[in-house]
């Protein structure tokens, strides 16, 4: 039972760090920094809903820190780690009380994955200023939650057993 | 007439099954509210906005420099790891056109010119902000 769950989970990491690859394809270079799709987050909400909250914990700060020594640097890894766990907090408080669907759940997790980042970003260069990006960010994290949420909704259908 | 009717109430039966299942119209409050918080963040940093007379550039949280929007100027921004960012000031409006960041959102980021606006590049830790205040000589230059 145990072997076959760190099979899943790294098979899982494997996933989440495609879709990292795959978005990082094709940059969203809008006015602001920090858009994303949030691929990556379809497998952590699967995770989430069939295996349990320290499985999505695990695959989630595994992929941050694999993503970042690959693709990034030391800065991206403050930024994203900030996201992944202030994401994960409001993803398991709203999946607990139980009073939303997947995608109420993805909407939440995108949005607090940027306000996270943003928070972070507060931090570590100091200037409260970058917080006028949030209302943005939240705009295109509600937009890119509803589709992850949806394409997430149909997995967890889906694949019942794992 | 009737079969017109009868589309707008087939159409209403749709929106209230969508509402009639709780889960999803907590969804749609949810993206709701965070929409409606997010308008209102804005609008308000948007009313409290007028035209800057200084770009202040903020390198790891301390001002480094400050130019006059009045004259323009094209600056080489050093920054500590190696990485340098070019602020351009032309027509009261300040913008970053070149930097060795590999992303190059500050780059593609609009020209600022009101107070509150900045322009980021996380790479190089350099935030470009746009402060109001009187215009003075600028001793240090």
């Amino acid at each position: 039972m145990k072997v076959k769950k760190v099979a899943v989970l790294g098979l899982c990491v494997a996933l989440a760090m495609i879709m990292s690859y795959i978005e990082s394809l094709f940059p969203l270079n809008l006015a602001v920094p920090g858009i994303k799709m949030g691929l990556a987050n379809i497998v952590i909400i699967f995770l989430l809903y069939r295996v349990g909250f320290s499985s999505a914990c695990i695959v989630s700060l595994i992929r941050v820190f694999l993503v970042s020594m690959l693709f990034g640097n030391v800065m991206m890894m403050a930024y994203s780690i900030a996201g992944a766990v202030l994401s994960l907090a409001v993803m398991f408080v709203l999946k607990k009380c139980g009073k939303f669907s997947v995608v109420g759940v993805s909407i939440a997790g995108g949005v607090a994955h940027n306000a996270g980042q943003i928070i972070m970003a507060v931090i570590l260069l100091g200037a409260k200023q970058i917080a006028y990006y949030l209302p943005v960010l939240a705009v295109t994290g509600t937009v890119t939650g509803v589709l992850i949420g949806i394409a997430a909704s149909v997995v967890i259908k889906r694949v019942k057993h794992i | 007439m009737f079969l017109l009717k009868g589309m707008w109430l087939c159409r209403l039966f749709i929106i209230m099954s969508i509402f009639k299942d709780k889960k999803t119209r907590n969804d749609i409050l949810l993206a709701a509210a965070v929409l409606v918080a997010a308008g209102g963040i804005w609008l308000f940093s948007a009313l409290n906005r007028t035209a800057g007379t200084y770009a202040s550039v903020i390198v790891n949280g301390i001002e480094t420099a400050r130019y006059p929007l009045n004259t323009d100027a094209e600056i080489l921004l050093e920054s500590e790891n190696g990485g340098y960012n070019v602020l351009v000031i032309k027509d009261g409006k300040a913008d970053v056109t070149e930097a060795s960041c590999p992303d190059k959102i500050c780059v593609n980021q609009h020209a600022i010119g009101k107070t509150g606006e900045t322009i980021t590049c996380l790479p190089n830790k350099t935030v470009i902000e746009i402060v109001g205040g009187e215009q003075e000589v600028d001793i240090i230059s």
